[in-house]
């Protein structure tokens, strides 16, 4: 990410009378991307300032911020116009967070439209692999369900839209991808994108109040391959919790 | 100084709620709590609780809790009913808006709810641990109320032994309001994705309730409401309960308190949040109506419902049990005739 974004004009909008949203912009961008940790950055100096009173909470995105007040505390038009000067003057984030190498499983069993995928790109099932296992991917944002990433980075050439009809159940931590995106679903739920591999990482424990969700906007994620036989042993040890998640951890610190 | 009750029979779908989870909406954590937190407040007001103390929501079959240890103290909101059962046996009527008292052994079996959902408080409130800083379950990832999941059977639930008086129950004396006017919203974040017609057609047509409806949201029926050229679909942005989506089938999708942080699909407005409790109680088949406020008019709204909510709880008055009753009024007849002094404690009976 680069300091010479152009700077569009933002837009506060209405999430009726207990949050607005400052969007930065429409797209995927990590320019975008940026000003939104920028805004969030500046939200983080402010509160523990304690100048923001009667704000709840924010909710980065891949482009806006989504700010969520009480508005028995705050005045919701007080609140807009606080955030607007704001986001006039906040500046542009790099993301720095940490890397994690992830193993996953990419056998059949685990990976159920690999082989759709591969055909429909003229690859091999072990190509697609390797063009996912030789990607770094971006975390833009925890959403959805807890700890699922939205992660950038998919190679151009892996860029398939989602399901035509959205599967029912997605195994808990399935890797999966949809346009330029990646996930991780960390829970059993429906999902129309297109389930590649699984990790037997547990990403989000709600027993690990100070980092329930191992993902943070900014943290770099590699896949790494492994066999079924070690993806049993490592979900064993998962599952007992006796798997140390900081030995994922390649750079930075937390 | 702690109570246990039991859980004796599960009923359906039963879980532990208070006024929810917030500060873990960035990691995809939904807020949670109870869908009618107006209720949560009856129901510890009820008990003389904190306010915001845990709960039981009940949305169909009501539990059956024994008292194990110490004297304990329930109480309904929301229309709802229960009966006691000593441990001689006796059958005792809870009314919805009322309290009772359990003695070590007791069983109160609560009801199923007549329309939407109810409540059940406790003395002191359903004490299970934290997580997250909420005890509120949020069953898809497990978080909250006892390991995430609705009550089940054999399970003991930690509370407070009753501190007041056992034979002085507490009771609602003003009526709950039902309204039924339109549902109020405040347009966006995502109206510029909608035609001039289908912005017409949202605020001048009813939407049906249909079938597919939990702690997530409600998808309503109705006419399609059409997107313009900006389309149906957005790079997903931030959703609060009370956001009403619209995917491309063009019919509409009001989240509630287990909703995801973040949505792809264009938010046509917002449920305020003094008439999102009112969501709660709606069932299949069931009309509504959407009309438009501004942030002036749905502050004002929320002044109005605190201030009534406020006007409920302090006009709570206190009656005895029957079999109490009896017993009252033999110390009165004994007043009456001098047999027995006067005494302050009887003069709040």
């Amino acid at each position: 990410m680069n300091a010479t974004v152009p700077i569009l004009p933002v837009r506060l909008l209405s999430v009726g009378d207990t949050a607005w949203t400052v969007e930065f912009g429409v797209a995927i961008d990590p320019a975008i991307h940026g000003r939104v940790l920028g805004f969030c950055g500046l939200l983080d100096t402010l509160s523990a300032d304690g100048r923001l009173d009667g704000v709840v909470e924010w909710v980065p995105t891949f482009r806006s911020v989504t700010v969520h007040f009480n508005p028995q505390q705050i005045d919701a038009m007080v609140l807009r116009n606080l955030l607007s000067e704001l986001a006039g003057k906040s500046g542009v984030l790099s993301a720095v967070g940490c890397r994690w190498h992830i193993p996953v499983c990419f056998d059949a069993e685990s990976a159920p439209d690999l082989a759709d995928v591969a055909k429909a790109k003229g690859m091999t099932p072990e190509e697609v692999v390797h063009l996912l296992t030789g990607s770094i991917f971006s975390v833009y944002m925890l959403g959805f369900l807890p700890g699922f990433p939205y992660l950038g980075g998919v190679p151009e050439a892996l860029d398939m839209p989602r399901l035509a009809s959205p599967r029912k159940v997605v195994p808990a931590r399935t890797i999966a991808i949809a346009g330029r995106m990646c996930a991780a679903y960390p829970w059993e739920s429906p999902g129309g994108w297109r389930l590649l591999g699984r990790t037997p990482v547990r990403l989000f424990d709600a027993a690990n109040s100070r980092r329930p969700a191992l993902l943070a906007p900014g943290d770099e994620v590699v896949w790494e391959a492994i066999d079924s036989a070690v993806y049993a042993e490592l979900d064993a040890e998962c599952a007992a919790g006796r798997f140390d998640l900081m030995q994922l951890m390649r750079q930075g610190g937390l | 100084m702690s109570a246990i009750v039991e859980v004796v029979e599960a009923g359906l779908a039963v879980t532990i709620q208070d006024r929810g989870r917030n500060g873990y909406r960035n990691i995809g954590v939904p807020v949670s709590g109870a869908l009618d937190p107006l209720l949560i407040t009856a129901a510890n007001a009820l008990l003389g609780n904190d306010p915001d103390a845990a709960v039981l929501e009940v949305c169909l079959a009501g539990p059956s809790l024994k008292a194990l240890s110490g004297t304990v103290r329930v109480s309904l909101a929301g229309e709802l009913s229960a009966q006691v059962v000593t441990t001689r046996g006796r059958m005792l009527k809870v009314e919805p808006w009322h309290t009772a008292t359990l003695f070590p052994g007791d069983v109160v079996r609560i009801g199923s709810v007549v329309k939407g959902v109810g409540y059940v408080g406790i003395s002191g409130g359903f004490l299970v641990p934290e997580q997250l800083g909420s005890r509120s379950t949020y069953m898809r990832a497990r978080i909250g109320g006892i390991d995430g999941s609705p009550l089940a059977l054999g399970q003991h639930l930690p509370c407070l032994p009753l501190s007041g008086n056992p034979w002085l129950e507490g009771c609602g004396t003003l009526e709950w309001p039902a309204e039924d006017c339109p549902l109020r919203v405040i347009l966006g974040p995502q109206d510029d994705h909608f035609t001039p017609s289908a912005l017409a057609t949202f605020f001048g047509q009813p939407y049906v309730v249909t079938r597919d409806m939990d702690r997530m949201g409600i998808r309503f029926e109705g006419e399609k409401l059409a997107h313009n050229e900006r389309g149906a679909e957005v790079v997903s942005d931030g959703v609060a309960p009370g956001s009403i989506q619209v995917p491309a089938n063009g019919q509409p999708i009001v989240l509630l308190a287990d909703c995801q942080t973040s949505g792809g699909y264009p938010k046509i407005a917002t449920v305020i949040k003094a008439d999102l409790p009112r969501l709660a109680h709606v069932r299949p088949g069931d009309v509504v109506r959407f009309v438009a406020v501004d942030h002036r008019q749905a502050a004002a709204a929320l002044r109005d419902q605190a201030s009534w909510v406020a006007r409920w709880c302090e006009t709570i008055g206190t009656f005895c049990p029957p079999g109490v009753v009896d017993e009252t009024a033999l110390y009165e007849d004994n007043l009456i005739s001098g047999a027995i002094r006067g005494d302050e404690a009887f003069a709040v009976v």
